[in-house]
């Protein structure tokens, strides 16, 4: 919890900041849905014939593609289905809507501006002071950790969307599936992306819980945050 | 805690409390669209099948006449290879030599039934290749056979037809894409592993595509068709995606 250290009288108690235009909060929550339905659908492509030889399956409550009962009544057919058509569906929302993000990003500056420089030094930096507690939230600034978080979940985004794409079409895209080490080491590939892409939600999440202002300026784009110190000086 | 706030502790908590409940909220909303039955409501279905039918288009788009499925060596050729229909391997129709003849109907010229020794009598091609199923799975086998697109043309089909179609003995049928029928690496699999191919899988012979998920390869096929009007097909009508190209 943020403690708040009395601040000289001349300086404003709390101040309004824009933080996300609202094409980014758009981008942000189309690609919020699309992810979801795509893990969904997903874990659910997944149980049918686990990529990894390992007795792991998601549970079926957790995966997205309709009642298995309801399904089969209509169309004989256990469920796959409707999580291939969910899937092979918000593919084209991700897709389009990531590529648009990256040039909205590129041309705007908002990755060279908000993303950029990320030394390895500020990274041990922070990395250490978040570790402590001692790292400071600045609403509109992003810290040395959080900058190549948001590099990596980008990353593991791409290389999902690639592997999945290699495990779609691996005869007209052969070079990409070859590229993945082959159609069954591409699953993996793909596996492994989704679940970096996870762990970053595990993250983005919890630390949305602990800084909501960050929820509210992905919302509405402005947050007012009261000027605060480091935060692990009064607890 | 020791430190003076200014802002009464209650106050930010109730603030927190109520942002906490926000996100939960929407986050329950989010995972609701996951676990709940959102799948089945109908309007949903009807965008989801249009998303399919433009799939459909997008695929035909990739596919290229001239690009080859990978191949693969005999020493990849997996021995163990997997049964899969939607029914237990001893029920697979079991068709004899003597009484069996492959139908032809719709824009075909020649129309005269075939017989096995016939279709083993046309120019073989064999191929290793990755045989992919939706499911997941798959696996490199060996087939061999005449080329459906030789075929076609020898039976005086109409080539500028959308589809050709499949009947099988087991119940099961299919279409695929003109283009995809001639493809160079579509065959009428009259052999596997180089033995004439086992009841199991498709005797007297399976379409083996390549260039398509493994369902789009009938077995058992008693009846090809040619036509300009869309035939669907056994999955196909339960909604699995009509292309379904690899």
């Amino acid at each position: 919890m943020t403690v708040y250290t009395p601040m000289p009288a001349a300086e404003p108690a709390a101040r309004s900041i824009q933080l996300h235009p609202l094409s980014r909060r758009l981008m942000h929550w189309i690609n919020a849905a699309a992810i979801l339905v795509m893990i969904g659908s997903g874990w659910r492509i997944y149980d049918y014939y686990p990529a990894l030889s390992l007795k792991f399956g998601f549970p079926y409550y957790l995966t997205l593609g309709g009642d298995l009962t309801v399904t089969e009544a209509i169309s004989n057919d256990d469920g796959l289905v409707n999580a291939l058509l969910w899937h092979f569906a918000a593919m084209w929302v991700l897709v389009i809507n990531l590529l648009v993000y990256l040039v909205v990003g590129i041309v705007s500056g908002h990755f060279r501006r908000d993303f950029l420089p990320v030394s390895p030094r500020a990274v041990m930096h922070d990395l250490f002071a978040a570790l402590r507690f001692r790292l400071d939230h600045r609403l509109g600034e992003y810290n040395a950790v959080q900058k190549v978080f948001y590099w990596g979940v980008l990353a593991a985004i791409l290389v999902t969307i690639l592997s999945g794409l290699s495990i779609w079409k691996p005869v007209q895209l052969q070079w990409l599936t070859w590229l993945f080490g082959g159609y069954e080491f591409a699953r993996v590939v793909h596996f492994f992306g989704m679940a970096a892409i996870v762990a970053f939600l595990v993250v983005h999440i919890a630390l949305t819980i602990l800084v909501p202002q960050t929820f509210v300026a992905m919302v509405l784009g402005r947050a007012s945050e009261a000027p605060h110190r480091s935060r692990g000086g009064g607890e | 805690m020791t430190d003076p706030i200014i802002m009464p502790k209650p106050v930010i908590a109730g603030i927190e409390r109520r942002l906490f409940l926000r996100q939960t909220l929407s986050l329950g909303a989010l995972t609701l669209l996951t676990g709940c039955d959102i799948s089945d409501n109908d309007a949903v279905q009807s965008v989801l099948n249009l998303m399919s039918r433009w799939n459909d288009r997008a695929q035909a788009l990739l596919f290229s006449d001239q690009r080859l499925a990978p191949t693969f060596a005999e020493s990849e050729v997996v021995h163990d290879f997997r049964y899969n229909a939607f029914f237990p391997a001893a029920d697979v129709p079991k068709l004899a030599a003597a009484d069996y003849r492959l139908e032809l109907s719709g824009l075909i010229g020649d129309k005269r039934p075939w017989t096995i020794e016939q279709l083993h009598a046309l120019p073989q091609e064999s191929q290793i290749t990755r045989h992919v199923c939706i499911e997941g799975w798959s696996m490199i086998g060996k087939w061999s056979g005449p080329r459906l697109g030789d075929f076609l043309q020898r039976v005086g089909a109409d080539l500028s037809a959308k589809y050709v179609g499949f009947q099988c003995a087991d119940g099961y049928s299919g279409s695929i894409d003109m283009p995809s029928a001639l493809h160079p690496q579509t065959i009428m699999a009259v052999k596997f592993a180089d033995e004439i191919i086992p009841a199991k899988f498709g005797y007297p012979f399976k379409v083996r595509i390549p260039t398509k998920l493994g369902f789009k390869n009938p077995k058992w096929v008693t009846t090809i068709f040619v036509t300009n009007r869309f035939p669907g097909g056994f999955w196909e009508d339960r909604g699995y995606n009509w292309f379904s190209g690899s």
